[in-house]
């Protein structure tokens, strides 16, 4: 009996709360799609994972628990001083991030590039970043702690029903701030200067150069769009489930799953890849044995490594033509 | 001296920097509801005073000594160039000392028959159980993982996962998980080391044939994924291996040969000698692998997998048998750390610690056996001894930080380690001859 009605048990749940279930999917998978196009924009130029990445996002969210408070105290908001304090809080933490993004590079990467280190090297020093700044802000914060920001809104908050779905305040902040980030930024790399040489950087670092590209400068921007999307996912996330140093590591690795899903390098591929993981791990919560929230994360692995088996490539394919 | 151009003030811009993140890294853990002494009081600093450099006025110190480190830098710049010149003989000296094979064969006599005595030199506790659970073991993991990153160049940090696999597959045997075990009768610890490693191996084959296609990058995150499937696993299964709290009763080894029976017991000193003879036999395997042909096909691929591949060697097969290797190692290390602590339990394998056997691979050298012995003995003692006696304000996680920090350090300054690998020497050495470099420059840098 077991298992099989542990299994019916669970599409029941998701036939009862199809539209919840949804909500929280798309929630998710729009801070997802965030970060995972600071993964994809920094394999388009640079032409590896950058592991710190998912530090650069729980940067972030320790900044919108310092500037939230600094404003707030711990008081609540409520009406339209709440969307000026979401905005200016967006605005600090994808600063701080980008911030943080451009040290990585400076830091950790750049004067490997001087040296035309092998790949392994970059591995290396990235991973070291991710310690050195998880660790810190374990140290600053608390080890293990799970730190709240201030409430921008009150928490919980809903703000219309689907049928008898509540739909919450922070689910739709989240899509509308994920998708609009997410414009932006396909139109910076599609259509302005900046978008141009990042293309052209990613397909062919040297002959860009010699077309009067600055390669230092592209990457550094490149940097910057990434931890300023992750900065701004890094807000949002904290003030629905509070952020812990090991965030990071968390979400990092799902947004790096979404990237590859989507197909690494490949920008819309970030953002599909995004939702899919999103409402994937989503509808994966009620299959989770002894109602155990790890087995989603488990899940999520095993799309990964399914997906980097059968198809490296990822759904819409690899924009510079590498192949894992 | 002008102090005001461009680049001198990027460089008070980047040793101011530093100076703060020293002194954030050195400072007070931070923290909510921790008191706070700020000494910025009704301003927007009291507000975040959980930010631990701004808890007292260390940082005015510290902003200090960045300025007069800029202002020494600043003026005596051409001195500095000569203190590298001569500091790059100190530096080349571990590696041409193990130059001469004569050399290197007395070197390791000695330091065989000095480790011999240590046991009746050494009667404090805490350095004995350094040396055994810290080092012996230790040792043995770095020269696993080494074969994998340093031979094979294949960035494995799902290390972890086959240590976990060795200790816990070991408490299965001898019959103290909730799993019953597989035999009727439990059998001894030492009997396990084989079938731990041999699960291990297996584990690393299954892992290995479907992501060893990938390229270096994938494969560290899908190797760190299942590092955190085995954690995640073993930590939430209670009834299978014990949950959180593990197995506290591992039994220790026993030795029964029919005519001698000897038990170890809870004195270190009989375990160092266990552990000294596996790591003998494990640097006396691996250098002669090495120079095999299976560690030349690795060096192989490591450099060029298209050029090996056009010579006929199968790059899949090789990279499969490093993992098994590096699995194996990995296994064997979990069996001897649960037959020398008697408990396991989910945070001795935390994906972490797959960081922390990487970190004496790099510090000592990727690719260079004695490299990483060393490596293992300096980093493990300086990571034990903070975490015993805590000096200079040192706080117990604080650990990984400076490994992060240490990681970088070698990356930009030393990626070759401290006592690189003697190929890569001899590469210098061939170099140096042609183009009269500076062995320094070259050890500092991947690129002649």
């Amino acid at each position: 009996m077991g298992f099989a009605h542990f299994w019916f048990s669970g599409f029941d749940q998701i036939r009862s709360g199809f539209w919840a279930y949804v909500a929280v999917g798309l929630e998710n998978g729009s801070l997802y799609a965030m970060i995972a196009v600071g993964y994809t924009l920094v394999y388009g130029v640079l032409g590896l994972i950058n592991f710190a990445h998912g530090e650069v996002f729980m940067c972030g969210g320790f900044a919108a628990v310092l500037i939230t408070h600094a404003i707030l105290g711990s008081g609540v908001e409520d009406g339209w001083a709440s969307v000026g304090l979401v905005l200016i809080g967006i605005v600090f933490a994808g600063c701080i991030s980008a911030l943080v993004a451009t040290g990585v590079e400076r830091v950790a990467y750049r004067p490997l590039r001087r040296r035309h280190a092998p790949k392994l090297a970059y591995l290396i020093s990235a991973i070291g970043a991710s310690y050195f700044l998880q660790t810190l802000a374990g140290k600053e914060f608390g080890y293990g702690q799970n730190v709240f920001p201030a409430e921008v809104f009150p928490a919980g908050q809903t703000l219309f029903s689907i049928g008898n779905t509540p739909i919450h305040t922070i689910q739709v902040v989240c899509l509308v701030v994920g998708v609009s980030m997410f414009l932006s930024a396909d139109r910076i790399v599609r259509s302005t200067r900046l978008g141009r040489s990042i293309r052209a950087v990613s397909q062919d670092a040297e002959t860009s150069a010699l077309m009067g590209v600055n390669i230092d400068r592209t990457i550094t921007l490149t940097f910057i769009i990434g931890g300023t999307l992750a900065g701004a996912a890094g807000f949002l996330y904290s003030i629905q489930n509070g952020i812990i140093q090991s965030s990071g590591t968390e979400l990092g690795i799902y947004a790096f799953t979404a990237a590859v899903l989507g197909g690494i390098g490949n920008l819309r591929g970030a953002a599909l890849g995004g939702l899919l993981i999103g409402l994937f791990g989503s509808f994966s919560v009620p299959f989770a044995f002894e109602g155990n929230i790890s087995w989603t994360e488990i899940y999520t692995f095993l799309i990964l490594v399914l997906v980097l088996i059968i198809r490296p490539t990822g759904i819409l394919g690899e924009k510079s033509g590498r192949t894992a | 001296m002008n102090l005001l151009t461009r680049p001198s003030l990027k460089r008070l811009f980047a040793t101011l920097l530093l100076a703060a993140v020293v002194a954030v890294m050195t400072g007070a853990p931070g923290g909510f509801g921790v008191p706070a002494d700020t000494g910025v009081h009704g301003s927007f600093l009291e507000h975040v005073s959980y930010f631990g450099l701004f808890r007292t006025q260390r940082w005015a110190i510290f902003l200090t000594l960045g300025i007069l480190a800029w202002l020494i830098v600043s003026f005596y710049q051409p001195r500095a160039l000569s203190i590298r010149k001569r500091v790059a003989p100190v530096t080349a000296f571990p590696s041409r000392l193990m130059e001469r094979r004569s050399h290197r064969l007395i070197l390791i006599a000695v330091v065989v028959v000095l480790t011999l005595f240590i046991p009746h030199l050494e009667h404090q506790q805490f350095w004995m159980y350094l040396i055994v659970e810290q080092i012996g073991v230790w040792i043995l993991l770095a020269q696993g993982l080494n074969v994998v990153v340093g031979f094979a160049g294949l960035l494995d940090l799902g290390f972890a996962a086959f240590y976990a696999i060795g200790a816990y597959s070991t408490a299965w045997l001898t019959g103290v998980l909730p799993t019953p075990a597989p035999f009727h009768h439990p059998i001894p610890t030492l009997w396990c080391i084989p079938i731990g490693v041999g699960l291990a191996m297996i584990f690393g084959i299954i892992l290995g044939i479907p992501t060893l296609r990938l390229r270096g990058d994938y494969l560290a995150i899908v190797t760190l994924g299942f590092a955190l499937i085995i954690d995640d696993f073993v930590g939430t299964q209670s009834g299978l291996t014990g949950g959180g709290e593990g197995s506290l009763t591992v039994p220790k080894f026993d030795l029964n040969l029919g005519f001698w029976h000897y038990r170890w017991g809870i004195s270190p000193t009989p375990y160092f000698y266990l552990c000294m003879l596996f790591v003998v036999i494990f640097i006396i395997v691996f250098t002669s692998l090495e120079y095999s042909r299976i560690g030349r096909s690795w060096v192989a691929i490591r450099e060029d997998e298209v050029a090996a591949e056009s010579i006929g060697i199968n790059p899949l097969k090789y990279k499969v048998m490093a993992f098994a290797v590096g699995a194996a190692s990995g296994g064997f290390g979990g069996v001897l750390t649960a037959g020398l602590i008697g408990n396991i339990n989910p945070t001795l394998f935390q994906y972490q610690v797959s960081v922390n056997v990487l970190i004496l691979v790099i510090f000592g050298g990727m690719g260079s056996i004695w490299g990483v012995a060393i490596g293992a003995i300096i980093v493990q003692t300086a990571t034990s001894y903070l975490d015993n006696y805590q000096p200079w304000g040192y706080q117990l996680n604080d650990l990984y930080m400076y490994i992060g920090a240490l990681l970088i350090i070698m990356m930009i300054f030393r990626p070759a380690g401290i006592l690189p690998s003697r190929r890569r020497l001899r590469e210098i050495r061939g170099f140096e001859v042609e183009h009269e470099g500076h062995l320094d420059e070259v050890l500092s840098g991947d690129q002649p």
